[in-house]
């Protein structure tokens, strides 16, 4: 098994513990947390990709993950905002209580 | 022979690594760099504690510890053995695990930062490309374990201190890295090494330090700021205040552990003040052209220490800023200004050398600090001071 | 494939296991923590010095701060009720199992014509810093605003509301 598939098979058994962690927690922050993981595993995808890659002097694959930290960091604030405004409207984090459009 | 006495320690290392066979010896080298930190800077906070209780008591018009050795400079051995010999309380419904681990991380982030500090000519333990963004991470790592030991010790009052502690080391973070970014903008790279060979010309005698130049002076005034409120100093110490909060996040923590928490304090203190001597102040230079027969390590061990005396005066001297007002200060105040010095470095650098770059950028920072210290001062409405006696 | 390889990656799936797995909501926190850690361990050892570093510092410097602050404004280190998984966590499982046997049947199949051993790449941050503002500037102006309206959104979302209840009261 070359480097490359190690580094690969990682990247995707933390992407799919995280998506297992997604589907299956009840509390928002740890669906929250488990998409974290998605991307980091993504992130890793990337840069195993430009270091094993035919052209790593172009730097593509270091920029995509640079951007992609930048923009998960973004989207864990606005997340995480919006997570601390339902709690204070619904009292609870349990996403299975959470299962009608009422406000 | 000055060459020599300068470059002493790195021709230590090699002459006791030369013992070694050659696959050892890189490994041996940097373990015994490693061993040497570890060594030192403990010894220099024993040094610093002393230093600063005799410090304080004495701008404060008492004398300090005097009875354990000649002038009391025995006192942290007294110390070390007091903390070393305490019972180790863990309250019995804290978490054990986060507890114990929270000393540690502080410990091992606060000593990762001396990796890539040249504390003299040659003398960096590992010359990174991206070096002040290594430092830079280990310092953001370290406010994790201020949480963890808030937390941890399930107590209202260790929770409010590390929320507080948190959200002022983050709020102060931004200030920091800004005025970081103005040296590397000038210099043009990220390693540490170059930033000091970058500040070693002279010119007429006066060295080309970064604090000389007026964006470098207020990048220095932002720096010191942020870093007196990163290490929760005074006059920003609300989170440690003891008159407040009983003792902060370590409220819980006795015995050796609380000694981590103060060693831990003490080392980020050292390590932010190396950080803030190699980007401003010049590194291991000396301060004048005809001084260089002196050893460089010695610069910089002398500049570190200045700037602890700095912080121990500011200690003694400045009122405690109250939460509120520590955080208005931060975003309302020092980040504008950090920002309006990136925009000035930029204009230094393009405006090409001559007396006219010197006149526009110092202007524009002196006017924007008064407009907006007025600015801000308008708002407080301050009368005569008015007294109320109790009937 | 070097023995440092084999202990990150345990160390990071391990850190992502306990993440999902933990009952207590900051003890997920902290083994995410974990997990970051040994990502950026991961991209040092693939020589990606800045991308190491940036992730050290974004994600463990403030991502798993802000988690942190989440989970205690939202009161999760109490025990919840109903249990720690939802009612259908066997799909979700299923789901992801299901997925990592595709991802990991694609990678093995095209062991054959993944490339073996390159060079190691001579990365200077200068590089990098020519490639943000020149071939990179337009993703990196689009990033800033996103940043920008991501800060001022974060805070709108979480702000208090209760200032125009607070005046309907005092009438």
């Amino acid at each position: 098994m070359t480097p490359l598939a190690g580094y690969l098979l990682v990247a995707a058994l933390l992407f799919s513990i995280g998506l297992a962690g997604a589907l299956t927690r009840r509390n928002a922050i740890l669906v929250l947390i488990g998409i974290e993981l998605m991307l980091n595993a993504a992130n890793l995808n990337l840069i195993a990709f430009w270091r094993y890659g035919p052209h790593p002097e172009a730097l593509t694959g270091m920029m995509f993950a640079i951007f992609s930290i930048a923009v998960a960091a973004a989207e864990a604030a606005v997340g995480l905002g919006l997570v601390i405004q339902i709690h204070r409207h619904v009292k609870t984090t349990d996403l299975d209580q959470m299962n009608r459009m009422k406000g | 022979m000055i060459d020599t006495c300068d470059q002493i320690f790195v021709l230590l290392q090699h002459w006791l690594v030369s013992y070694l066979p050659a696959s050892w010896q890189p490994a041996a080298g940097v373990l015994l760099s490693v061993a040497a930190i570890v060594c030192l800077f403990p010894a220099l906070f024993a040094l610093t504690t002393v230093f600063e209780r005799k410090g304080l008591a004495r701008i404060q018009n008492r004398l300090g510890p005097n009875r354990v050795g000649p002038f009391g400079f025995f006192q942290p051995i007294a110390d070390g053995i007091k903390s070393l010999t305490k019972e180790d309380i863990v309250p019995k419904s804290a978490d054990a695990a986060v507890h114990f681990l929270a000393p540690v991380l502080l410990v091992i982030t606060v000593f990762m930062g001396f990796a890539v500090l040249p504390m003299g000519r040659n003398m960096v333990l590992v010359d990174l490309d991206a070096g002040l963004l290594f430092y830079f991470a280990m310092g953001a790592s370290a406010e994790l374990a201020v949480f963890m030991a808030g937390w941890s010790s399930r107590n209202k009052y260790s929770l409010l201190g590390a929320m507080r502690a948190v959200a002022q080391m983050i709020s102060y973070e931004v200030p920091l890295l800004m005025s970081s970014v103005v040296v590397v903008m000038i210099t043009g790279s990220l390693s540490l090494t170059k930033i000091v060979e970058a500040q070693s010309q002279y010119t007429w005698g006066l060295p080309h330090w970064y604090i000389f130049t007026p964006w470098g002076f207020a990048g220095f005034l932002m720096y010191a700021i942020a870093t007196t409120a990163e290490t929760n100093r005074s006059p920003f110490d609300l989170p440690e205040g003891e008159s407040e909060l009983v003792a902060g996040y370590h409220t819980e923590y006795s015995g050796f552990k609380f000694a981590l928490f103060f060693l831990g304090e003490y080392v980020a203190m050292f390590s932010i003040s190396g950080l803030g001597t190699t980007l401003f102040l010049g590194g291991w230079g000396a301060p004048f052209s005809f001084l260089t027969w002196v050893p460089s390590w010695i610069w910089f061990f002398s500049k570190l220490m200045l700037s602890i005396f700095v912080f121990i005066w500011m200690r003694g001297t400045l009122p405690r800023l109250r939460q509120d007002q520590l955080m208005n200060f931060a975003w309302k105040f020092v980040l504008p200004m950090c920002l309006l010095n990136l925009l000035v470095t930029g204009l230094w650098r393009f405006m090409g050398d001559g007396w006219l770059r010197w006149v526009v950028c110092s202007a524009i920072l002196l006017l924007a600090y008064a407009g907006m210290g007025l600015a801000e001062m308008r708002k407080q409405r301050l009368g005569p001071r008015s007294y109320r006696y109790a009937e | 494939m070097s023995f440092v390889f084999y202990l990150l990656a345990a160390l990071t799936v391990a850190g992502g296991l306990a993440a999902m797995l933990l009952k207590n909501t900051v003890h997920c926190a902290l083994a995410l923590t974990v997990a970051f850690a040994g990502l950026a361990l991961l991209f040092l050892n693939l020589d990606a010095q800045f991308a190491g570093f940036a992730q050290i510092l974004v994600y463990i410097g403030a991502v798993a701060i802000l988690v942190v602050f989440a989970i205690l404004l939202t009161r999760g280190s109490e025990t919840p009720r109903d249990g720690v998984f939802s009612r259908t966590w066997l799909a979700g499982l299923a789901i992801a199992a299901a997925v990592f046997a595709v991802l990991g049947w694609a990678v093995l199949g095209s062991a054959r014509v993944l490339p073996h051993e390159t060079a190691v790449p001579e990365v200077t941050v200068q590089q990098i810093g020519v490639a943000l503002v020149g071939r990179y500037v337009l993703p990196l102006e689009i990033v800033a605003v996103l940043l920008t309206s991501a800060l001022i959104g974060a805070v709108i979302v979480a702000m208090h509301e209760k200032v125009g209840h607070e005046k309907e009261d005092s009438k």
